[in-house]
């Protein structure tokens, strides 16, 4: 008994140490991103975070993934409410401690969670088949090599381990109810396990059926706690970062790029334009422009990075990578949170060798500021993915949690262009035409040449 | 058919007699200088004549918007059109404008105002929606095409959010609409957007307008309808690869509606 509870208490522990460690450094992490401040107009906010993450409005853009989904995302929630009492048993070594006190409605809420169990072991199934039997397309791009598609399936794979636990712990102690009811309290009759118990383990021992009900109780724990440590390794982020990032995503239109103040200050001064305070330059202007490291693009762009979950809805769409352009939308996203985790475990390294050379002296520690490995995103992402966008916002409109693929797209391509005067060839005559005469053409004519035509 | 004569007149011309239009036309740079864009423009000053509402264009004064140079990456060319034309449209105090590409009305509309220029922006799909609905231009209903298909552009589309008007004017014309699989927000890019207009395709299987003209053709119209100068370029450029041009056109909403505009005097 008290071993039970002594290592429920070092397992918790050390679970809880080590995940509020690794989901700090996630924050950390997305830290790395450029500063920024998103705020303002709260009430859209909320109404972001309560459709979109809450409500999964845009997941019903297909309707049969979005209630298979839906039924794996309820069943989590409601079995949040179990893991309150799976935590009081474990450390006070009693069962079932609030079927006691709440009665029907506990019987109510362990029911909901059977019946939901029931339904996410169909939805995990089906997950199961469409990825790795049906081979939907979108699972099954360049991008989704071995790793992320066995993230996938471990998750599903512990979904439906967990899901044989409940049923297989609460079908025990329905049968046990009937044996021992001092220690085994009346759940009340539950809508699957009532059922089921009987049906496959009425004539198990007593001790058969005690160790069923404890191995189903610890592997429920142990499959919740492995998920919880594992999460900040997986593209599953999402379950929680769905909702900041909801909260979080831009308000502006969607067709209006960010401004960037450094160039409009300079601009204003080239044409004599009076500056205006909104767009003054604030602290020491930027001499890099656009995004060529994960430093350079917003917190926000790093936090969406950590938030897809790579269900490849953006890459399904985007016509680039649909006529088969190396483009894809959702590499993108993994690219970045790739390097940023490359970034970060560098940093913490403390090595001097990615400190940059023009920083580096005796009493320079390793830190964001002067990290520099010789490397980039563009070491993981190449000019011609960046080049092949058409910017028809697709990707952003497909994303069921609000990611924006396209502006670290633009930013890559301002890095490429204003600070390396590189990228596509045959842009140089329409950014010549454009500077020379105006029109993305080079035309002799007169701009109202054409209103001749109007009188014939 | 005699025409009466529509004269085009610029905004430096309007100053000079002190007049102050009620739109401007922003014409873009497909509507002055590319051949099928040019007979856009035509087309909207002839509805807007037909409906009475005075107008102007800036003429030589107008540049670029800068919306290509902005989505290829050069914002510092982006900025400086920009702050030209906001210059040009402070001058004359411009308010209302029109536009026939939904990359120009984007531009103005979204990416002016925090670079200090702010205008009530419109594409000409939502002034001849307007017009209709006030009456001002009537439409008659005699040899509509018996059905089409529309394409949305992504900036009418799923950047600014309209979908409904174009198809309040295809339900005005009365003629049928078929739908693409790939429609409103799920839209299909004609390939043109964000600079690609100005460059080749990077390699790839096929070209996103072959891909788009493909889904067209299957609705098994006659035509497919657009609003974008672009569009209407990639999506004929599309028609021409497959050898369709003499069974599958390619309008702008704003022909349709000339082509049927019901004027009083004929």
């Amino acid at each position: 008994m008290y071993i039970a509870i002594v290592l429920f208490a070092i397992i918790t522990f050390i679970v809880f140490y080590k995940a509020g460690n690794q989901f700090y450094r996630v924050y950390q992490n997305i830290r790395l991103g450029k500063p920024e401040k998103i705020g303002g107009d709260s009430a859209k906010r909320w109404r972001n975070v309560l459709l979109i993450a809450f409500g999964q409005q845009k997941m019903f853009k297909k309707p049969i993934p979005a209630f298979l989904h839906l039924f794996i995302y309820t069943a989590f929630l409601l079995t949040q409410i179990e893991l309150l009492e799976i935590l009081v048993d474990g450390f006070f070594g009693v069962h079932r401690f609030f079927a006691q006190y709440l009665g029907g409605f506990y019987t109510f809420i362990i029911g909901m969670i059977e019946v939901l169990s029931a339904l996410a072991l169909v939805a995990t199934i089906s997950f199961l088949v469409r990825r790795n039997i049906l081979k939907v397309k979108r699972f099954w791009k360049a991008e989704m090599t071995t790793w992320p598609r066995l993230d996938a399936n471990i998750i599903l794979l512990a979904e439906l381990t967990l899901i044989f636990a409940i049923l297989a712990m609460n079908s025990a102690d329905s049968v046990l109810q009937g044996i021992d009811p001092e220690h085994y309290h009346s759940t009340g009759k539950l809508p699957i396990s009532s059922w089921l118990g009987p049906a496959l383990m009425s004539s198990w021992s007593h001790d058969w059926l005690a160790w069923v009900e404890r191995i189903g109780w610890w592997l429920h724990v142990l499959v919740v706690y492995g998920f919880i440590v594992y999460l900040p390794y997986s593209k599953h982020l999402h379950i929680f970062l769905a909702f900041p990032n909801s909260w979080f995503s831009r308000l502006r239109p969607r067709g209006q790029m960010s401004n960037m103040p450094e160039i409009t200050h300079e601009v204003r001064s080239m044409l004599g334009i009076p500056q205006d305070e909104i767009l003054a330059v604030s602290g020491e202007a930027s001499t890099e422009f656009g995004a060529k490291d994960i430093g350079q693009l917003s917190w926000k762009n790093l936090l969406d990075a950590y938030t897809c979950t790579e269900c490849g809805r953006c890459t399904a769409v985007c016509p680039a990578n649909l006529t088969g352009k190396k483009l894809s939308p959702r590499k993108i996203l993994m690219d970045i949170r790739d390097r940023t985790e490359e970034v970060s475990a560098k940093l913490h390294s403390g090595d001097k060798k990615y400190i940059s050379k023009e920083k580096l002296n005796e009493n320079v520690i390793l830190d964001a500021s002067n990290f520099d490995d010789g490397r980039s995103l563009f070491d993981l992402i190449a000019p011609e993915e960046i080049f092949a966008c058409t910017a028809c916002n697709a990707c952003v409109e497909a994303c069921p949690v609000l990611i924006d693929p396209l502006e670290p797209i633009l930013q890559m391509r301002r890095y490429q262009i204003l600070m390396e005067s590189k990228g596509p060839a045959d842009w140089v005559p329409m950014f010549n035409a454009l500077e020379s005469g105006g029109a993305v053409w080079q035309v002799p004519d007169s701009r109202s040449h054409w209103t001749e035509l109007v009188e014939k | 058919m005699e025409q009466e004569k529509i004269q085009v007149r610029t905004m430096s011309q309007m100053a000079t007699e002190g007049k102050m239009p009620e739109y401007l036309f922003w014409v873009g740079c497909a509507g002055s200088y590319d051949a099928r864009a040019q007979k856009v423009s035509v087309t909207l000053c002839k509805i807007l004549n037909a409906a009475g509402i005075e107008f102007a264009i800036l003429g030589d004064e107008e540049v670029c918007t800068g919306d290509p140079a902005r989505r290829a990456g050069n914002e510092f060319l982006f900025q400086m059109l920009a702050h030209q034309n906001i210059g040009t449209l402070s001058q004359y105090g411009i308010t209302k404008i029109v536009a026939t590409c939904p990359h120009c009305f984007n531009t103005l509309k979204n990416e002016y105002p925090v670079l200090g220029g702010h205008y009530e922006v419109i594409h000409h799909t939502q002034l001849i929606d307007q017009l209709l609905k006030e009456g001002k231009i009537k439409l008659k209903n005699d040899d509509t095409p018996s059905s089409v298909t529309y394409h949305d552009s992504c900036y009418m589309g799923r950047v600014n959010g309209i979908y409904e008007v174009p198809r309040n004017v295809l339900a005005a014309l009365q003629v049928e609409l078929k739908e693409m699989p790939r429609h409103a927000s799920n839209g299909l890019c004609c390939g043109a957007g964000g600079a690609q207009m100005f460059k080749e395709d990077e390699p790839g299987d096929k070209r996103i307008n072959t891909e788009r003209i493909e889904e067209a053709l299957k609705t098994g119209t006659k035509a497919v309808v657009a609003n974008c100068p672009f569009c209407l370029t990639m999506l004929s450029d599309g028609v021409k690869e497959k050898d369709k041009q003499n069974d599958f056109m390619v309008y702008d909403l704003s022909e349709l509606v000339l082509q049927h505009l019901d004027t009083p005097d004929h």
